[in-house]
């Protein structure tokens, strides 16, 4: 652990797994989402269900979705400021057989009427884990540039954004597959060492079976 | 980090004719690859943080959970209109202690050391002593990488997470770290240093994790006072030249071992010790219903 683990992070209380996780949650996912955000679908799970309203995680989760950090004085105010934005918002219980006890799913939609459908744990100490994109596996961090691509499971897509990726001088940390059925839907998950242009993600999203693109930057910065 | 334990830092320091402050911030340095004066001036801006805070404590916030606030509030008037037992010193110290952890459940914005629930006790001895010694800021951001260097040995050997250690894990981790910077700032040396971490830990061993409807309240907020005040006590005995015939990396083992002794019930999860009394299910019970409605 770094020294400023220990004396650190500077956040709005009380708990960095319930408010500065939850926020992290919020921030993430609406960076996934990629473009502003016109309504969001909050559901909570486990000890973010029971405990939320005394940790103000709601807030939190709604806060870090309007592009705030966990150490913005503003979290608590972000209903509000949600509403001053015309951002709707509706909290509600998510319904998940088994899951962390910190779990909130967060069903953003964006201005163009992109909807990302996000699973995220808060894992303790503020650190969190994207379990699932759009329903499919994921287990992301977020502490590294995540491109995250849904296809259609054929040859070929694979080493499409891996030479892509490579051309670019882009490292790959971290990649994972997975597929709902044989030769239906698959997701890849690529976690890199560097920032991945623009215009490549892009890219990526033209290809042929490519049905859908995230990408999650980690500057922080919406 | 890659420090085996407290002794490794002092030796370290001892071999290379340094302080212990500097053998935490040289590793930082190595390991994050970042200038010296970056480091530095990261840490003052942990400080100024916790000051901003202290300073900024609202006496009418409630929290959202237990309505907790107010107390440091109480604390600062009984303090200025009586001859208090504590003193002038320990009664401020006492007070900036509940005032952070009023703040951080009233979701203002404070510094994690080493968690938020302890948030209290590092800034409350640091600030408190920085009044009564008129110590520069550079001191006290000195004071603040001793103590981080304490606290990376108790997250690496031990526990900083009340889930996994209980309460001797957060407060009595932020007790040991601020009692080594007191040390510090006194003048006191390598070995003093380790000694004033290892009696102030030992006096918080065993301490569960039990919090009040699962918020961090109570008995969290009121924890932060006992966690400051037996780090003042531990570095002037330390200071005196008493020692601890357990050494400080023992006490640290030992605070882990305890930790995995624990069971669940009081390790955060609000299933035993205070917060399964009746007292506590009544706040528990008040507050679910809130939830659903």
């Amino acid at each position: 652990m770094g020294i400023f683990d220990i004396i650190g992070p500077v956040m709005v209380g009380p708990s960095s797994s319930h408010t500065a996780g939850a926020v992290r949650i919020g921030f993430v996912s609406r960076k996934m989402l990629g473009e502003p955000v016109q309504s969001a679908q909050i559901d909570l799970y486990g000890s973010f269900l029971a405990t939320g309203n005394g940790h103000g995680t709601r807030n939190a989760l709604l806060a870090g979705i309007l592009g705030m950090l966990p150490d913005d004085e503003r979290i608590p105010q972000s209903p509000s400021i949600a509403a001053d934005q015309k951002i709707s918002f509706t909290f509600g219980t998510a319904d998940l057989r088994s899951g962390h006890p910190n779990t909130a799913v967060l069903t953003l939609t964006g201005v163009s009427g992109r909807v990302l459908r996000v699973t995220g744990e808060s894992v303790g100490g503020g650190l969190i884990n994207i379990a699932s994109v759009d329903g499919l596996p994921a287990n992301i961090t977020g502490e590294y540039p995540t491109l995250i691509v849904h296809n259609l499971d054929q040859p070929g897509h694979v080493a499409e954004v891996t030479s892509m990726l490579s051309h670019k001088s882009v490292n790959i940390a971290a990649m994972r597959l997975y597929r709902a059925a044989r030769g239906g839907h698959a997701v890849m998950i690529l976690e890199c060492d560097q920032e991945i242009p623009a215009e490549s993600v892009a890219w990526v999203e033209h290809l042929e079976g490519v049905e859908k693109v995230t990408y999650f930057s980690t500057e922080d910065r919406i | 980090m890659s420090f085996t334990g407290l002794r490794d830092i002092a030796d370290r320091a001892e071999a290379e004719k340094k302080e212990f402050w500097e053998i935490v911030l040289d590793e930082e340095v190595r390991l994050q690859k970042e200038e010296m004066p970056v480091v530095f001036e990261k840490m003052r801006g942990m400080l100024f943080a916790m000051r901003h805070a202290d300073e900024t404590y609202d006496p009418l916030a409630r929290s959202g959970g237990l309505g907790s606030g107010g107390d440091g509030e109480k604390l600062r008037a009984y303090r200025e209109t009586t001859d208090t037992l504590c003193g002038d010193f320990l009664s401020g110290v006492m007070e900036k202690a509940v005032k952070m952890g009023e703040s951080n459940a009233c979701m203002k914005r404070i510094v994690a050391a080493p968690t938020a629930g302890s948030c209290g006790v590092l800034p409350a001895v640091l600030l408190s002593y920085q009044q009564k010694r008129k110590v520069s800021d550079d001191r006290i951001v000195k004071a603040l990488f001793t103590a981080s260097g304490i606290g990376q040995v108790l997250a690496e050997n031990a526990s900083i997470s009340g889930a996994e250690g209980g309460c001797q894990a957060e407060i009595g981790s932020a007790s040991a770290m601020a009692a080594g910077a007191v040390v510090y700032l006194e003048g006191g040396d390598g070995e003093a240093i380790l000694t004033a971490a290892a009696i102030a830990l030992k006096s918080m061993l065993g301490l569960v994790c039990d919090p009040v409807a699962g918020l961090v309240e109570v008995p969290c907020i009121k924890r932060n006072v006992s966690g400051a005040v037996n780090a003042i006590t531990s570095a002037q005995m330390a200071l005196s030249g008493i020692r601890s015939r357990i050494p400080a990396d023992q006490v640290i083992d030992c605070m882990y071992k305890i930790g995995l002794a624990m069971p669940a019930a009081l390790r955060e999860t609000a299933e035993g010790g205070l917060a399964a009394t009746p007292a506590a299910r009544a706040f528990a019970e008040r507050l679910q219903t809130e939830e659903i409605t």
